[in-house]
This record gives structure tokens, C-alpha cells and sequence, in this order.
């Protein structure tokens, strides 16, 4: 099927950060209503990736495409204003806040706007309902959140993403911190999302965990994307060996050579020279979803 | 801890929960009981409580006869007015060092202004104009000190440290080392004399200025905001709260704070004190950390330093009456300060722990 226009596209990152190249000409993408793993090994870039299309730093170079818009993301601000939120791997929550405020935080609900006095009953509300309709049952929503197991926190930075993001949730090893159980409470929790039409990019180390809820995979190694898979023809094999650089499929020009730079030429996959893989940059890659 | 999540994990795990509303109910007043037994505010009070009983058992009718609350109120005020905006600062887990000087400042400039613009017999135009000037002193330099914090990223206690240097030493310039003894007598018998209701405008003042921010701490986002910013600045950051704006407006707040203290001081002793306020800082931070106030930010509250400012006041006044020399009074509130903050650590790694 000749799947939609790419979501989110990230053609040719450069960043670099003193003698280090941390985004060689990256490219990712992401499409509506999917699970997409991101996932590489320690210092192949994930992190700036990420970083750069949530808008928290800029690239040196490249574009970035919303919905086949060229867009720059200056700020974290700039990145919601576009619909996509972030779920940190530290989940910027303020412990000392409950979770109803951590919620709102930064978005407030206000009973007199112009004396910025707060409307907490209203945000209280809104923050059980969000609760609620992510399956999440937490306790109390007016206890500071640091007394909240690591689940549980999970949910409220979970709930406060999904609460906003009306088309893309970066998780950044939103699992690392997680026991058994609770993880598999995060899984449920992507996969409630991605049901609700919001497109998840998942980054993990945790091989079984892509493979259980993603539904395509893309791998960066050394600042560059050089595999992409549909999780249903893949196994961990593959994937260990995109990660190591034992298999590439996928052999994109650094910035410097000519030709990288023409956008279009890359998208959406199939075009791309040298994909030889199967199931590589496919772009059904919504798969069973 | 870990029985609470199990619970709270298999709940989420079930189809739908229900649950018997009265026992919901019931169940909320029981966590509200325990949480308001366990808040910082319950215990400063009781220990303010126990020192109140321990001075009226060692000295019976004469401690705490209604002029001694009078009297322990006035000389509280401007601690009190000082402790509100150190409160705001200590919860974005910063410290302003420099209170008792920035006091001395706001009052040598405002008396200044009243010794070349009517002196003792100055109208009440002049008058309001000096208590502006006092008062934008103050915020200017806690704004000056806040900016060395946020935008110049020294830390809090030595950009305070350096402020507090700063404000001695511009005292001194501007008196040359004598105090200005001049202030208005329409100041001195209203708002340093004067009262309201058979209240002493001092107390007013310094009530009137402790509900004021404590509404706002507690119901607006600048008071939110604040919590935010000392709970977890990078979180506050990343939800697009502009940290470094909010930190500067606190330390203005916190200056403006020792502004209106210093016109207050100025008003009741009818000179700037210069050399009488080395340990304000001392009695005001150990107000709010006994308040329940964290160092490390995020916590503490309005009603917790309110009740915590009474403390150091009533050891001094207790200490006079009982006939101990009152400089002990200083090394009783260091003491209690080391205590109360070694407990706050404790409790933190007792949670950190669980």
C-alpha cells in the first residue's frame, strides 16, 4: 500500500560538538500512527537526534519536515507548538509538585486570568480524567509526586505528553529506571498511545522491547541512519548487527558528498540507493497496527 | 513503599475500579489528617508551643503577658516582612544573605532623601516619596543580586555574600559611618508609633504583607512557578518557564522585602541603626527553615515561616525575662538552625531511601 506522507522527516542533521561529530547527516522518519524505534548503540547519536527534534538544541545543518513542511524547532516551545512532546529519560517532573501540578506545569488553567490566580480544582479535574483515560490509576493526584513509585511517575510524565501531543511522543529509554512489571506497564502505555492516533518514537537499548511493541525500526550508527526494518521481518540478530555495523542496508551520503542535499531523493524510502535489505525502509512499515 | 505499588499497579491492571464512595471518602479524611500531622508547619508550631510553656513554667505571670506579645510582635515585624521574601527565595533553593543590610541600605537612602527634603517636619507627600524610594532600593538591589544568580550563574550564597558586602559598604559611603537621624515625625508616630485599632501599624504591616504573599505563593503561578523552579529547574525549563525571569523577580522580591523592612526599622527606632542588624540574616533564614522551608527547594510554605519567625524572638524575649543573658539568644538560634536543618537532610534521605 502506498503508505501515507511521512510525519515527522529528518534529512541530513549535522551537529557537532567541538572535535566530535555527534549527527553526521542524519536522517529519520517518522510516520502517522506508528510505534518507530530508535535505536543504536552508546554515543551514535539517539540522544542528539532526539534532542534536536524536540526542539532542544539546534542542528548545525539539515531540515526538519512536519507533515511535509520544512519547520525549525529553536525550542522545546517551538517543537509543542507542532505537536510533538517529549517523555525524558529523567521525566522533568518537579518532585516536589503532585502530579495534577506536573501536569499543567507550564500550561496552566487559571480561574482569574488577569490576576494569574490558578483554577486548581479544574486542573485537578482534568489531570484524573487524563489519568483515567490512559488506564492509569494513581492514587492520589494531589500527592507530591516524589512519593510516587517509578511507574508511577512514568504515567504522570506519560499522561502530561499524551495530554498535549497531538502528533508525536519522543520516549527516551523510557523504560532504563523500570522493574519487570512496571515496564511492561510503560509497553501498554506506547501502545495505548499509538491506539489513540499519535505517532511514538521509542529509543531503547532493549532489543525484546522493540521487537514486542514497535512497529518499524530505525538504526543510527555513528551520527547516521544506516538500517531501517519493519519489526515483523526482523529479528535481533539483525538489528544487533545494524547497531554494530555488521549489516548496513542502507549507505547514506555524508553531507559533504553532492546530491545528498536535493531533498526527496531519499524520501520516502523504497528510492533510497543501495537499500537492499528485506523490509528495509519499507514504508508500509505501519505493519499489523 | 513497595506495598502501596503492587496495590496500585494491580488496580491499574483490572478492568474498571469500583469503589464504594463512602470509603473513599472516609478514606481522604484519614490521608488528610495524616498529611496535616506530618506537614513541617504542625511541628513548628508545637515546638513554638513547647518554648512558650517552658519560659511560662520557668518564669510564671510574667512571660507572655499581653504587652510582651505586643512588644514581641513589634520587634518581629520587620523579621517577619524579611522572612516572607527570604521564604520565596529559599524555595527556589537559593539564599539571600544580605536581608539585614539591604534593610540598613533602603533605609540610609530613604533617610537621606527625608534630611534634604523636609527633615523631621517633612508632609506627607514627602514622606510617601521616601518610603518609594526605600522600597525601590531595596527590589532594585535584590533584582541586581538576582540577575548575578540567574544570568551570571554565581551561586546564590556568594552572589548574596558579595551583595551583602555591598550594601554595608554603601551605607557607610553614603552616612560616612554616622546615622541619619532625621526622619520625619509624621513617620515616626504613624507607621513607627502609631496604631491601627489599638494594633500597632507595625504588625498590620507585617500581617497585611504575610497574607498578601501567602495567597499568592499558594493560589498563583508566580507562587507555583517558584515551587517548579526549586523543585526542578531543568523540568521548569523544558515546560518553557522562563527559569531565569522568575529567579530575578524572587531576588527583587526578597530586596523589596528588606526594602519595606528598612522604612519600617527607619520608622520605629527614628535613625537607620547602621551597625544593628549583623545577624538579621541569621534570625530570618532560621525563621523559614524552622517554617519547614527546605534548603534544597520546593518546599516550605507562608504559614510555616510565620509561625517559624516567632522563635528566635520569643528565646530572646524569654531569655530577658528569666534573666539569662540575651546574647544567648544568638547561640540558641545558630543551634536550633543547625538542628532544624540537619533535620530536613534526615528526612531527605529517608525518602530518597524509600
Amino acid at each position: 500500500m502506498a503508505e501515507a506522507e511521512p510525519l515527522l522527516e529528518a534529512r541530513n542533521l549535522v551537529k557537532r560538538y567541538g572535535q566530535v561529530l555527534a549527527l553526521d547527516g542524519a536522517n529519520f522518519t517518522a510516520y502517522p500512527g506508528e510505534v518507530v524505534a530508535l535505536i543504536g548503540d552508546n554515543g551514535a547519536g539517539k540522544s542528539t537526534l532526539v534532542k534536536t527534534l524536540s526542539g532542544a538544541i539546534r542542528p548545525d545543518s539539515g531540515q526538519i519536515f512536519v507533515d511535509g513542511k520544512a519547520v525549525s524547532l529553536s525550542s522545546p516551545l517551538d517543537a509543542r507548538r507542532h505537536g510533538i512532546e517529549t517523555v525524558y529519560q529523567d521525566l522533568a517532573l518537579a518532585p516536589d509538585l503532585d502530579a495534577a501540578a506536573n501536569l499543567h506545569l507550564g500550561r496552566e488553567i487559571y480561574r482569574v486570568r488577569a490576576l494569574q490566580i490558578l483554577n486548581k480544582t479544574e486542573m485537578r479535574r482534568r489531570a484524573v480524567a487524563a489519568f483515567k483515560d490512559l488506564g492509569v490509576n494513581l492514587p492520589d493526584v494531589g500527592a507530591p509526586v516524589a512519593s510516587l513509585s517509578g511507574g508511577q511517575r512514568q504515567s504522570v510524565a506519560v499522561a502530561r505528553a499524551v495530554a498535549y501531543a497531538s502528533k508525536i511522543i519522543f520516549m527516551d529509554e523510557p523504560t532504563a529506571a523500570l522493574g519487570v512489571v512496571q515496564r511492561e506497564r510503560v509497553l501498554d502505555n506506547i501502545r495505548r498511545v499509538r491506539d489513540r492516533g499519535i505517532t511514538v518514537v521509542l529509543i531503547s537499548h532493549n532489543m525484546p522491547e522493540v521487537l514486542a511493541v514497535s512497529d518499524r525500526v530505525e538504526v543510527l550508527r555513528m551520527g547516521r541512519r544506516v538500517a531501517r526494518f519493519r519489526t515483523a521481518d526482523t529479528n535481533v540478530e539483525q538489528l544487533v548487527g545494524a547497531m554494530t555495523g555488521a549489516l548496513t542496508t542502507e549507505d547514506e551520503p555524508g553531507p559533504g558528498s553532492p546530491g545528498s542535499g536535493s531533498p526527496g531523493s531519499d524520501s520516502p524510502g523504497p528510492g533510497s540507493p543501495g537499500s537492499a535489505s528485506p523490509g528495509s525502509a519499507s514504508t508500509d512499515g505501519r505493519g499489523a497496527a | 513503599m513497595t506495598d502501596t505499588n503492587a496495590t496500585a499497579d494491580a488496580g491499574t491492571a483490572g478492568p474498571g475500579h469500583p469503589e464504594p464512595p463512602a470509603e473513599r471518602a472516609s478514606f481522604d479524611v484519614v490521608r488528610l489528617l495524616k498529611r496535616t500531622f506530618t506537614t513541617n508547619e504542625s511541628w513548628t508550631f508545637i515546638v513554638l508551643i513547647v518554648l512558650m510553656a517552658v519560659f511560662t513554667g520557668l518564669a510564671p505571670g510574667k512571660f507572655l503577658t499581653t504587652s510582651d506579645l505586643s512588644l514581641i510582635s513589634q520587634t518581629t515585624a520587620p523579621f517577619l516582612v524579611m522572612a516572607i521574601g527570604e521564604t520565596f527565595v529559599i524555595l527556589t533553593a537559593g539564599i539571600d544573605l544580605s536581608v539585614g543590610f539591604v534593610l540598613v541600605l533602603s533605609g540610609v537612602v530613604a533617610g537621606e532623601y527625608y534630611v534634604h527634603n523636609g527633615g523631621a517636619n517633612a508632609g506627607i507627600g514627602t514622606i510617601w516619596v521616601g518610603v518609594l524610594i526605600g522600597l525601590v532600593t531595596g527590589a532594585a538591589y535584590g533584582a541586581l543580586q538576582g540577575f548575578m544568580v540567574a544570568k551570571l550563574k554565581i551561586p546564590p550564597l556568594i552572589a548574596t555574600l558579595a551583595g551583602l558586602g555591598g550594601a554595608e559598604g554603601l551605607s557607610y559611603l553614603i552616612t560616612g559611618g554616622h546615622d541619619v537621624a532625621t526622619v520625619p515625625n509624621k513617620l515616626a508616630s504613624s507607621i513607627g508609633q502609631g496604631s491601627l485599632g489599638g494594633v500597632q501599624w507595625l504588625i498590620v504591616i507585617s500581617f497585611l504583607v504575610t497574607l498578601l504573599f501567602g495567597l499568592i505563593l499558594a493560589f498563583t503561578r508566580f507562587g507555583r512557578y517558584t515551587y517548579a523552579i526549586g523543585s526542578n529547574p531543568e523540568a521548569a525549563r523544558r515546560v518553557g518557564i522562563k527559569v531565569d525571569r522568575y529567579l530575578i523577580g524572587v531576588y527583587a522580591l526578597s530586596g523589596l522585602m528588606a526594602g519595606l523592612a528598612g522604612i519600617m526599622n527607619l520608622a520605629y527606632y527614628s535613625t537607620t541603626t547602621i551597625s544593628g542588624h549583623p545577624l538579621d540574616n541569621l534570625v530570618v533564614i532560621t525563621a523559614v527553615v524552622l517554617g519547614g522551608a527546605s534548603l534544597f527547594g520546593g518546599r516550605g510554605s507562608i504559614l510555616g515561616t510565620f509561625i517559624g519567625v516567632f522563635i528566635p524572638e520569643m528565646l530572646a524575649a524569654g531569655l530577658i525575662i528569666i534573666g539569662v543573658n540575651q546574647y544567648w539568644q544568638y547561640i540558641l538560634t545558630g543551634v536550633v538552625l543547625a538542628a532544624a536543618v540537619y533535620l530536613d537532610q534526615f528526612r531527605r534521605r529517608l525518602r530518597e531511601r524509600a
